[in-house]
């Protein structure tokens, strides 16, 4: 019996981290996204949209990484498609979002039909999967080897992008200034910086992330696109995004919180449950989190006035 | 001195909305001088010194600076030319540190990483210098109003100005902080910097400026040397008349007491008590002031007595009823109203329109609705009344309030919160920004509350308006209450310095003991 838990525990713990990239992949462009002043919304759309494009590209191009390339690009060319509606044609971000997203729906449906006949996913094209790693050293540690070792390549790619995120953010130039420019546009132009190049550099990035997380799906989670396989990761990045505060580790525990509930969805299903009910779960923990964490945020707000003395005495 | 380092020739500048904020206007600034630009609210300064650092376009004249011309440059190519600005309303990114808001679009890198010790180095060293002090790592979201000013000095002076555009510096500083910048100001003039340089108080411009350039309803009405001048024709030339801020105030006739703080006390987020057990009543017909440097508990009394501060301690009675904890619409209720320090954060939205920002507290009121529903046409009309009552430059209630000139903006609030006909006023800096036309207005407005035996709690930075319209005076000092004057008449402005530094009395003063 004992023995049988921690079966569960590895399996559980290496499905987990599984589930987890693209969900990181999706936090992490919105949380580039909301640093750079922009409405997060289109992630969605853009991360199907880049699972097409990911397992397309790659029977068209011979290859899962020429496919990943694709897909990041597609991710980059659909962000700043979005950026260019909302920032210079002005329209409102959140219905482009949610035109994008819809357009992303059919649109996929539409392509997988026109390359393969079929509606439902393009099982019939040969694209491959990316490679999984055995890392080193770790793969040799009792339990954690099992865990940590193993994984698709684009699962250390997501984590090495929170580290690099972080670095980018708060450590280099360009950085200080996407964030500058996405708080408070006037002050950033008024000390002479350009407001459009710092937020293009975001939708750059973000959309190659959500390339990234799109990609990971047809090329990695499995080996083919099936019509809407994001199913609302883009949503739940942005969850993951407020809830984490808007800094890169802390994103990186609330998506982890999320993955664990996705993952126990899976794990409950196959006793048996309802599974409709399990797959309820991610979403349901989302909604909770969100509510606990805005109460918490409400309530440190009312806690004092925003004033504070001045440190340094006249 | 003599040589002309900026010429702005014939500029006219009209709004999309049709406003036109320029017309045909020059101004001409001479190497090493402090220029004076003044004029009443909405006279169009902020504009045209938006034009010169090219945040906004002109659509007719013609920018020389230093023998160049800027033909429509824009502030990235303005900056590097040798201009620097301080905007009327902060242009600093809240949740960056005070250091990263200094060296933004300047940062010192080493490899691919800012610098961040040079930087911080550099924030303390120019603070010095300057005599700006600061806390470079502060988060610019948790400092004062005060602070944030010196932060946008450091900035411009960071990045080698030699003209420096100062719009409105003095309106948020205290006396002791005016001084200083004053001094400072006086030292840059003579390293040869140039400084043009906005006020609505010719107090200032008579002191520290060489010219003084007058704009009214957008159009040039004089250029004048200071030196041979007299505040008398300064403002006949602003407003059309003569000003003279002094009041005729009728002895005071008290009654009960209205507002009474007991053992206030406040800690902020930051562990920091920033009151400490204050105490003192406020009688009907009797304007408190209270005075104090900025950041010693000032703006955090007001805030707590109106409920915006959650956490107090002690009693706050009102008629004799504990109004603490109490939401902002009870204590609204019970006739209490609040004009607040930052117009922007807590007194306006500023992407609602004039009349959206006249009539929140209110909305609820029969005389707004007809069968129950909001009648925009009363609205309007209540709007219109008041608009012209308090004489704010709009294009139409419609307007929408952030496009507003600074002090009009702050006429909206002060509008709404007089018009409110509260028992209790927590006017809390009511005329910072204001033109002397305004300004003189105001507190007349302030003294019929009074006399009509309101009671009135007066913060403001500004000695003079605590020493014109008082009739007592309380003073604090870190947090505490550490002087009151019950008779304001009989304070000199030197005593209330002292109090306010925390010396107990002038002899103290003078042996350098607290
Ligand atoms: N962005 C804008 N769009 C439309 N109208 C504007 C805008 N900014 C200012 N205005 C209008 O232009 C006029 C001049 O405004 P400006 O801010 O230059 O006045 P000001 O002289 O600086 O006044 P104050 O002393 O109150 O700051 C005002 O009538 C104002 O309503
Ligand atoms: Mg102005």
């Amino acid at each position: 019996m004992a023995s049988g838990i921690s079966i569960d525990f590895v399996s559980f713990a290496f499905a987990t981290i599984r589930v987890m990239t693209p969900l990181l992949f999706a936090s992490m462009a919105c949380l580039v996204y909301t640093k750079g002043g922009i409405d997060s919304i289109a992630t969605e759309g853009i991360m199907l949209m880049c699972a097409m494009a990911g397992a397309a590209g790659a029977w068209l191009l011979g290859g899962p990484f020429q496919g990943l390339l694709f897909g990041m690009a597609t991710g980059v060319a659909l962000s700043f498609l979005f950026g260019y509606a909302t920032l210079s044609l002005k329209a409102n971000p959140v219905l482009a979002g949610i035109a994008l997203n819809i357009l992303a729906g059919g649109l996929t449906i539409f392509v997988i039909y026109y390359l393969t006949g079929e509606k439902g996913s393009t099982q019939s094209l040969s694209s491959g999967t990316l490679p999984n790693v055995r890392v080193p050293l770790l793969a040799d540690v009792p339990v954690l080897g099992r865990i940590l070792s193993g994984h698709n390549v684009l699962t250390y790619v997501s984590l090495l992008t929170v580290a690099a995120l972080h670095f980018f953010l708060y450590k280099t130039r360009s950085g200080l200034r996407l964030r500058a420019a996405g708080e408070n546009p006037q002050a950033a132009e008024s000390v002479g910086l350009s407001v459009t190049r710092c937020k293009y550099l975001a939708l750059f990035i973000a959309g190659a992330l959500a390339g990234l997380g799109g990609a990971f799906m047809s090329l990695g989670y499995v080996s083919f696109f099936s019509k809407n396989m994001t199913a609302g990761r883009g949503f739940i990045g942005m969850a993951a995004e407020s809830m984490g505060h808007g800094v890169p580790g802390g994103v990186l525990l609330a998506t982890l919180l999320f993955s664990v509930s996705d993952a126990l969805s899976v794990q409950l299903q196959m006793m048996s449950l309802p599974p409709e009910l399990m797959q309820l779960m991610p979403y349901l923990v989302t909604i909770v989190a969100i509510a606990v964490y805005s109460r918490h945020r409400a309530r440190r707000r009312a806690a004092g006035p925003a004033a504070d003395p001045k440190e340094v005495k006249p | 001195m003599g040589r002309e380092i900026l010429n702005m020739s014939r500029i006219t500048k009209i709004y999309p909305n049709g406003v036109m904020a320029n017309k045909d206007v020059s101004l001409s600034v001479e190497e090493g001088e402090i220029h004076a630009l003044m004029g009443e609210n909405g006279a169009g300064k902020s504009t045209l010194m938006k034009i010169l650092f090219g945040i906004e376009a002109y659509d007719e004249g013609r920018i020389t600076f230093d023998g160049r011309d800027l033909v429509h440059a824009a502030s990235a190519a303005v900056i590097k030319s040798g201009i620097g600005m301080v905007h009327q309303h902060f242009m600093l990114v809240d949740s960056l540190r005070v250091y990263e808001n200094i060296i933004l679009g300047l940062e010192p890198v080493k490899g691919p990483v800012i610098n961040a010790a040079r930087a911080i180095a550099e924030t303390r060293a120019l603070g010095e210098r300057y005599n700006l002090k600061v806390d470079p790592l502060a988060r610019v979201e948790d400092i004062s109003v005060g602070l944030k000013q010196k932060v946008e000095l450091l900035k411009v002076l960071l990045r080698g100005a030699r003209l420096l555009i100062l719009d409105e510096p003095t309106a948020v500083l205290t006396p002791q902080e005016t001084e200083e910048l004053f001094g400072q100001l006086l030292l840059l003039k003579k390293n040869n910097h140039t400084i043009i340089f906005i006020s609505h108080k010719i107090r200032e411009v008579m002191k520290i400026c060489d010219r003084v350039t007058v704009l009214r309803a957008g159009r040039n009405v004089g250029a004048l040397k200071v030196a041979q001048t007299c505040p008398e024709e300064i403002s006949r030339l602003m407003v059309g008349r003569d000003v003279v801020l002094k009041l005729d105030k009728r002895p005071r006739r008290e009654g009960p007491p209205l507002l009474e703080a007991r053992g206030l006390s406040l800690t902020n987020r930051f562990g920091k008590a920033t009151l400490k057990k204050v105490d003192f009543q406020l009688r009907s017909g009797q304007i408190l002031g209270v005075a104090g440097v900025e950041g010693n508990g000032q703006n955090e009394l007001a805030e707590a007595i109106f409920g915006l501060a959650r956490g107090a301690e002690g009693q706050v009675l009102v008629k004799g009823r504990d109004i603490l904890g109490l939401s902002i619409r009870r204590i609204r209720d019970l006739g209490l109203s609040y004009i607040p320090e930052d117009r922007l954060t807590l007194g306006l939205a500023a992407a609602g329109s004039v009349w959206q920002n006249l009539i929140p507290d209110r909305a609820d009121s029969p005389a707004l609705k007809t069968w129950g529903f909001l009648s925009l046409r009363k609205i309007a009309r209540h709007a219109g009344e008041l608009i012209e009552a308090f004489n704010i430059l709009c294009r139409g209630p419609d307007q929408e309030a952030g496009l507003l000139s600074g002090g009009n903006m702050q006429k909206v609030v002060v509008a709404r919160e007089l018009s409110a006909d509260p028992d209790v006023l927590i006017a809390n800096q009511p005329t910072r920004g204001i033109d002397v036309g305004a300004n003189e207005f105001i507190w007349k407005k302030i003294v019929e509350m009074r006399d009509a035996g309101k009671a009135i709690l007066l913060v403001s930075a500004d000695l003079n308006e605590i020493l014109e319209l008082s009739d007592s005076i309380l003073v604090m000092c870190e947090g505490e209450a550490a002087a009151y004057f019950e008779d304001a008449a009989a304070v000199t402005e030197e005593e209330l310095g002292l109090r306010m530094l925390g010396y107990k009395s002038k002899e103290a003063a003078a042996h350098g003991q607290k």
